[in-house]
């Protein structure tokens, strides 16, 4: 298998650019449920553990496969969930 | 990879930028946390309907065994929010590094071809970033949670740098050995290698770590933890994965970055300085006796004031004093006092932890002030009100060389009018030489748990009546 990493290098830097821009604007106030919020959303590498459980591997490989689905599955729910209820208490009054 | 897939990854990398994008302001961030899901159900159910998943059991499972440890994690008390974002880091890098370490032994086994310079060097990357942020941050939540047998203040000895670099390098040394030459028997056999290495270099970082230094090094770990997403992006050649794991580190890169700058120290330096070990100056010269005031008295001068400022630390997350700091709030603002807060960027163990310690407390969100927007108005504020700082209230930041907090910018307490703060007890040796803030002449202690007396200042305005 090939991999263009010309273009996924392209895709990193961007995707840094965009984010240094985008997260130097979040309110100071909120920067416990940001990293929060963060976490949660690197957990995206639930989809590469996804397929290394669901494929047919060997078992000891998709053992590997099924715990680090489970951890990325935990913060994900607990990432979100624990963000939203942070987020709930800010109140301007 | 199909048509969909590709489709998904755009999807859910616009909602993910919509949902950092959404926390510029407290009114909008909720909704950013509904764009952060949709993003991950979109991406979830397109990689899950592919036609390579055949088994779907161990799928399941994991899921709900995802739900059954992240819903209560997720309802832990909030001054608990630092470990429990520690163990969150430590679960990012473990599942980069167990990916990584799959991937390879799948390679192996499908044949050579896998193996090009870039796959394999992007894997070693992966596993190193992945195992160390494992580690470590199972480390800093240990330190967070006070677990009994992991030392809460930094523990340094001879040569421990060059220990921690000489593992770092070994892991990095063997590592680039299996890049050159991946399918060599030696290297099947070493492989593993690469993993102690790494796990064994994230403990020792974090062991010279104190705890004044947590909210650097979580957001280091949160950085770490973003970049190994990254790297298993490469080796899976997914950009969905590439682009989700930049924003999670570009936005530990500039939360370490802002933690760095509040306490004037270099990313090495949090890293490798020990901090926590430093010699505590012991102040030369006359040693000035504290004042102490009454909770009537206190209660007296916080009555006629007009401003009021708040500097709240770690003590006041360990009393668990933030709803008596915000009846206190009530109090005097009923009165018509101004209060506000004053939030230091490292008050507390991980950044925001003050603000959000005061939000659950009703605090409005407009009465939290940061460092450099409060520090102008210091010499016009009546009363600064310290509730549990210490180093980041002290002038020692701004005089005293050689003091390990020199440089460091601090909230100008001691340009307020008259500075009250609260101190557990009276004899806790060195803290209140080191902090002259406390022998200040406009400066009073009031001596007992920040919950206490906060709680007896509120009694006693309250029982005073309105005027």
């Amino acid at each position: 298998m090939t991999v263009d990493y010309w273009s996924m290098a392209f895709v990193f830097v961007l995707a840094t650019l965009i984010g240094l821009g985008v997260i130097r604007r979040v309110s100071r106030l909120l920067h416990t449920p940001l990293m929060s919020l963060t976490n949660a959303i690197s957990a995206i590498a639930v989809v590469g553990s996804l397929a290394v459980t669901g494929s047919d591997y060997p078992g000891i490989i998709r053992i590997l496969g099924g715990v680090a689905l489970f951890a990325s599955m935990t913060n994900i729910v607990s990432g979100f969930l624990i963000t939203d209820r942070m987020l709930k208490m800010f109140k301007r009054k | 990879m199909s048509h969909l897939t590709q489709l998904s990854a755009i999807v859910a990398t616009v909602a993910f930028i919509l949902a950092l994008q959404w926390m510029n302001d407290p009114k909008t961030a909720r909704r950013g946390v509904y764009a952060g899901v949709a993003g991950m159900v979109v991406a979830i159910a397109a990689a899950w309907i592919q036609p390579e998943i055949i088994h779907h059991g161990w799928i399941v499972i994991a899921i709900v065994a995802g739900f059954l440890v992240g819903v209560p994690l997720s309802q832990v008390p909030l001054t608990a929010v630092p470990q429990r974002t520690a163990l969150s880091h430590a679960f990012g890098g473990l599942a980069a590094g167990l990916v990584g370490v799959a991937e390879y032994y799948l390679w192996l086994r499908e044949g050579p071809g896998h193996f090009t310079t870039f796959r394999m060097t992007a894997l070693v990357a992966e596993i190193i970033l992945g195992f160390l942020t494992f580690t470590g941050s199972l480390m800093a939540t240990g330190k967070l949670q006070e677990v009994k047998w992991i030392p809460q203040r930094a523990v340094t000895y001879p040569g421990q740098n060059l220990v921690n670099l000489g593992v770092l390098a070994g892991a990095i040394v063997l590592g680039g050995l299996i890049v050159a030459h991946p399918t060599a028997p030696w290297a099947v056999t070493w492989f593993p290698g690469i993993v102690a290495l790494a796990l064994l270099f994230g403990i020792l970082l974090i062991i010279p770590i104190g705890g004044a230094d947590m909210p650097t090094v979580i957001s280091i770990l949160n950085a770490y933890a973003g970049l190994s997403a990254v790297a298993m992006g490469f080796v899976l050649d997914n950009r969905l994965l590439v682009t989700a794991g930049a924003l999670d580190g570009s936005s530990g890169l500039i939360l370490s970055i802002i933690m760095c700058r509040a306490m004037n120290r270099s990313f090495a330096n949090v890293l490798f300085g020990a901090f926590g070990s430093a010699p505590k100056a012991q102040a030369a010269g006359e040693q000035k006796e504290w004042k102490q005031e009454s909770v009537e008295g206190a209660a007296q001068i916080l009555e006629q004031a007009r401003l009021v400022v708040i500097v709240p630390g770690y003590g006041m997350a360990v009393a668990q004093a933030q709803h008596k700091a915000q009846e206190l709030y009530d109090q005097l603002t009923r009165r018509g006092v101004t209060v506000r807060f004053a939030i230091h960027p490292v008050a507390g163990r991980m950044p925001g932890h003050m603000n959000v310690l005061l939000a659950e407390a009703n605090v409005p969100y407009s009465a939290l002030v940061e460092m450099d927007e409060i520090n102008p108005e210091m010499p016009q504020c009546d009363v600064a009100l310290v509730v549990g700082a210490n180093d980041v209230v002290n002038p020692a930041a701004r005089t005293a060389q050689g003091s390990p907090i020199y440089g460091m910018p601090i909230i100008d307490a001691d340009k307020a009018r008259t500075v009250l703060a609260i101190k557990r007890s009276k004899n806790t040796g060195f803290a209140g030489i080191d902090n002259e803030l406390y022998v200040k002449d406009n400066t009073w202690m009031l001596f007992g748990d920040a919950k206490a007396v906060l709680g007896e200042l509120v009694k006693q305005l309250a029982t005073s009546g309105g005027h």
